[in-house]
């Protein structure tokens, strides 16, 4: 211990500057920022390719892209947004605060903390260079089912081996988590006192070593069908097509939660703190987010129902995903309950964590809806399931993440962001989002499959709806960056190191900014 | 004047939006809801639909209202003071209690209904469905009967050289033919990827796996056309290969199956030939394949024919490689004839290439591949006869 804190005296204000400051850096505030702002690229990346299938979708008929790159689109738009926008978002939002919510001078791996970001922009590189190779991007759906997935060129490789460096960075950075929670609380910060943004990313990260080799097995089994000559998931050498899609949803259920709990985590911190109360409910939300994390490895076959599973199966996955109700209903309420006799004020913060139980709930209840069987054999596939994930991941973990930038952007830079400027961007953003994604459900329930990159003319009212509102979303995104590059370069007012009147918690006691190294020696928690 | 058209209805639709709230009969009528079904097992999934979404929306006004209520009330610029309370457990143990019962409220129709959709005894005829990229094939066990139906929407349309039909990617040259009140059972693989079929007015959706056979069935009220689509990703032409059933009462059913039952042909070779689903070629199986074909006879069938390649190699030969190999100064295309023939008659293992001899009839065998040497870029100048082809079925 002593010699760890003597190393971290060494370093004390002996960074190189430029470029090699971030190439080398094994501090948790910059390599939090690198994670920020990587997020915020890819953000605009995907954003990008969303608006182009938006713009094909505007009416009937092909008229901007090609139906292959429409499906290259729609797979790569799905890969960044959810490995390049919300997994590094959320990491970074954990490398920022993690340390400075439990007291700990940095994260506990600073070294492999580096290597984990430094392999991102690698791993994104190729994976949109695979647009550029003969045969196009990947097309079968983020889900690469098989067979379609052997289908295709090298873009499908490229993405098979972007998948296994994204997979290593975030299963490094979970490690890091876990490792310091477990070994770098301050004295008198025992589990149950951890702030829940902290509980959220340990159980995420429990959950993201768990699932993260599973999706490396499957792909890596893709790969060995499509060039070394094994038939995993082809019949007409023994395998099985659904086997991929039960191995790669035993994955992506946990990764849905892994997509959203650090959001319930954020939503709990800021609802206290603008309701002028501690969060309601306290062990409760602690045991639903396990609650929620056990259930959603028994859950996975929800994803297949029209793969003609056995009835017994069919019934058993339609009664675990139901219970998910429970706790995940069990953290709504208590966001209420903290609400309830507060003292509440409706400071950008807040108006993003509002919206996003609002609108979650939303999409938990389209999820609950999925869940009944005999109704998801009609919403299966439809702009109904599109409407509902943009629901829960858009209005979930994106919005989430934008309260909590408004929340602690005033730490970070010891300056305030324009507080008209961010309820702008918080009302357009939350109308625009509605006007693009709610006719979606309408749209599925009319029966418009997804993943189509032309429609019958019935459906087009709604989509030149939704193409509008996705424009506008997008446009606004800009204001985004603008309010936080204002922030950044100090122009606005000084912040205080308590920043949010009532804003409890370890991360609010130092100087905002913080200086570079926080609790170089613990604080006591009482 | 038909765009203004558009956004007054466009406006209506956004009326429609705002007053879905309130009763549900609203939505069928905007196309707010699921459509109106034609199955009892439609009718029950939309009971079971509309019910779940009248829980939802109770559950969501009353959270919301106690939100949108505390929000209203307990703001600091009103001088509310907060209360420093932060659990209460008899509230915790209902909210957790009330919910499940509610849950377990829903599953019980849930399962109901789900054990009627699974039971496929007892069916009055069986039709097996194979998914291809990208077009259906339908075969009758019970009737000897098999035909492919492919997207008949004009690529001018899909380019916007030519107005939208009524029916815009939603026609099929050949529909599926089955009858009204029959319970139909379904059996469904595929021939490559996966594909869904669906058709939703008749509430089943499932999936074409290759190297499984699903089954499922339905039983619709009464005739009518009714269409659906692909509901799974296969490749690039997903959103190009419709799904259109056609019902007939029971007795025009029977009349149907009856006049289309295969003709007993001299050869017994001709007995796998069935219907060609292309246009081109309607009464391909009564043609005469022994005669002497000339060179502008099949080069001028074969452009026609090879519409059906166009998905793959492109109108141009050009394809889409790697996966969609080019035929234009390709191998096999320039190469020795007998491997021509043979990959379009047999297919090639573990590609997307299909066996074309089970959908097209000699003289279109004979004629494509005669137009694939002779046009798109390739100039070998042999031609193929139709009974050649029929010599090596």
């Amino acid at each position: 211990m002593s010699a760890a804190h003597t190393e971290a005296h060494d370093h004390h204000d002996h960074r190189p500057s430029g470029i090699m400051r971030w190439l080398t850096t094994t501090n948790h505030k910059d390599i939090g920022t690198m994670y920020l702002i990587f997020s915020l690229t890819m953000f605009f990346v995907g954003g990008i390719m969303a608006l182009a299938i938006r713009a094909e979708l505007f009416q009937p008929g092909l008229q901007v892209v090609n139906p292959e790159l429409f499906n290259s689109l729609t797979t790569l738009h799905a890969l960044i947004m959810i490995f390049g926008a919300i997994m590094p978002g959320f990491v970074g939002f954990a490398n920022w605060l993690i340390p400075m919510m439990i007291g700990a001078p940095d994260m506990a791996l600073p070294r492999m903390n580096n290597w984990s970001f430094w392999i991102l922009p690698f791993a994104f590189a190729m994976l949109l260079g695979s647009l550029f190779t003969v045969g196009g991007g990947p097309a079968s759906g983020w889900t690469l089912y098989a067979p379609l997935s052997v289908q295709g060129g090298a873009g499908v490789d490229m993405t098979i081996l972007s998948i296994h460096m994204m997979g290593i960075s975030s299963v490094l950075g979970a490690i890091n988590i876990i490792v310091t929670i477990m070994n770098m609380r301050a004295p008198g910060m025992n589990l149950m006192k951890m702030p829940l943004f902290v509980w959220t990313w340990l159980i995420t990260a429990f959950l993201l070593i768990a699932a993260m080799p599973v999706l490396a097995g499957a792909v890596t089994m893709l790969l060995t069908d499509r060039h070394f000559g094994t038939a995993f998931f082809d019949p007409a050498g023994g395998g099985d097509p659904v086997l991929f899609q039960h191995i790669f949803w035993f994955f992506g259920h946990p990764e849905v939660y892994i997509l959203i709990l650090p959001a319930f985590g954020i939503v709990s911190q800021i609802v206290p703190t603008f309701s002028r109360k501690p969060l309601f409910g306290y062990d409760s939300m602690v045991f639903a987010t396990a609650g929620i994390a056990f259930l959603s490895f028994i859950v996975w076959a929800h994803h297949m129902f029209t793969v003609g599973m056995p009835l017994a199966g069919e019934l058993f996955f339609m009664y675990a995903t139901m219970l998910i109700a429970v706790p995940t209903g069990v953290k709504v309420f208590n966001w209420v309950a903290t609400m309830w006799r507060g003292s509440i004020t409706l400071e950008t913060p807040m108006l993003f964590a509002l919206a996003v139980v609002f609108l979650f709930t939303i999409g938990g209840l389209s999820g609950l809806m999925l869940a009944i069987v005999p109704a998801d054999f009609q919403y299966h596939d439809t702009y109904f399931v599109v409407a509902h994930f943009h629901y829960v991941l858009f209005a979930g973990s994106i919005m989430s993440m934008m309260g909590a930038t408004y929340y602690w952007l005033p730490k970070w830079t010891g300056r305030m962001y324009n507080e008209g400027l961010g309820k702008t961007h918080f009302w357009l953003t939350t109308i625009f989002f509605n006007v693009t994604f709610f006719p979606q459900h309408f749209l599925g329930l009319a029966g418009m499959p997804r993943r189509i990159p032309d429609y019958s003319v019935q459906f087009t009212e709604f989509n030149i709806i939704s193409s509008i509102g996705a424009f506008g979303l997008g446009l606004v995104q800009l204001l985004f960056v603008y309010i936080i590059i204002q922030a950044v370069r100090g122009k606005n007012e000084k912040a205080t190191a308590q920043v949010w009147e009532g804003a409890d918690g370890l991360e609010w006691t130092v100087d905002s900014p913080p200086p570079y190294h926080t609790f170089e020696s613990p604080p006591t928690v009482k | 004047m038909s765009q203004m058209f558009c956004s007054a209805r466009s406006l209506l639709r956004i009326a429609a939006v705002a007053t879905a709230l309130f009763p549900l009969s609203v939505y069928a009528e905007w196309g707010l809801n699921l459509p109106p079904p034609s199955s009892p097992i439609a009718s029950q999934i939309l009971d079971l639909h509309n019910a779940i979404m009248i829980v939802c929306l109770i559950i969501f006004v009353i959270v919301f209202g106690v939100m949108f209520y505390s929000l209203y009330a307990h703001r600091k610029s009103r001088g509310h003071e907060a209360h420093q309370f932060s659990h209460n457990s008899k509230l915790e143990v209902l909210w957790t209690v009330i919910p499940f019962f509610i849950l377990v409220g829903l599953a019980i129709p849930s399962t109901a209904t789900l054990l009627y959709m699974e039971d496929t005894t007892e069916s009055d005829l069986t039709i097996k469905i194979t998914g291809y990229q990208w077009k259906w094939q339908y075969e009758y066990l019970d009737h000897d009967i098999s035909f492919f139906s492919n997207l008949s929407t004009p690529r001018a349309q899909i380019e916007n050289r030519e107005p939208k039909g009524e029916h815009y990617l939603l026609e099929v040259d050949k529909p599926m033919v089955m009858p009204s009140n029959r319970k139909v059972r379904f059996l469904i693989t595929s021939n490559d990827v996966i594909h869904a079929w669906w058709i939703p007015k008749f509430g089943v959706k499932k999936d074409a796996i290759p190297g499984y056979i699903n089954e499922f069935w339905t039983n619709v009220d009464s005739p009518g056309t009714y269409r659906g689509q692909c509901a799974e990703l296969c490749g690039k032409d997903h959103g190009f290969m419709p799904v259109v059933a056609e019902v007939l009462s029971p007795e025009d059913f029977d009349a149907w199956a009856e006049e289309n039952k295969p003709k007993q042909v001299a050869s017994a070779a001709e007995m796998t030939v069935v219907e060609t689903a292309s246009a081109a070629s309607p009464a391909a199986s009564s043609e005469d394949v022994n005669r002497e074909w000339t060179m502008d006879e099949l080069m001028e069938r074969g452009k026609t024919v090879y519409v059906q390649c166009i998905a793959c190699h492109g109108p141009d030969g050009k394809g889409i490689p790697p996966t969609f190999p080019p035929l234009t100064g390709s191998e096999i295309t320039t190469g020795p004839l007998d491997a021509h023939i043979d990959i379009v008659m047999n297919g090639k293992v573990n590609t997307t290439m299909q066996a074309f001899k089970q959908q097209l009839s000699d003289v279109d065998i004979a004629s494509v591949i005669t137009y694939e040497r002779n046009a798109i870029g390739n100039s070998v100048g042999d031609l193929i006869q139709p009974s050649e082809i029929a010599a090596r079925r």
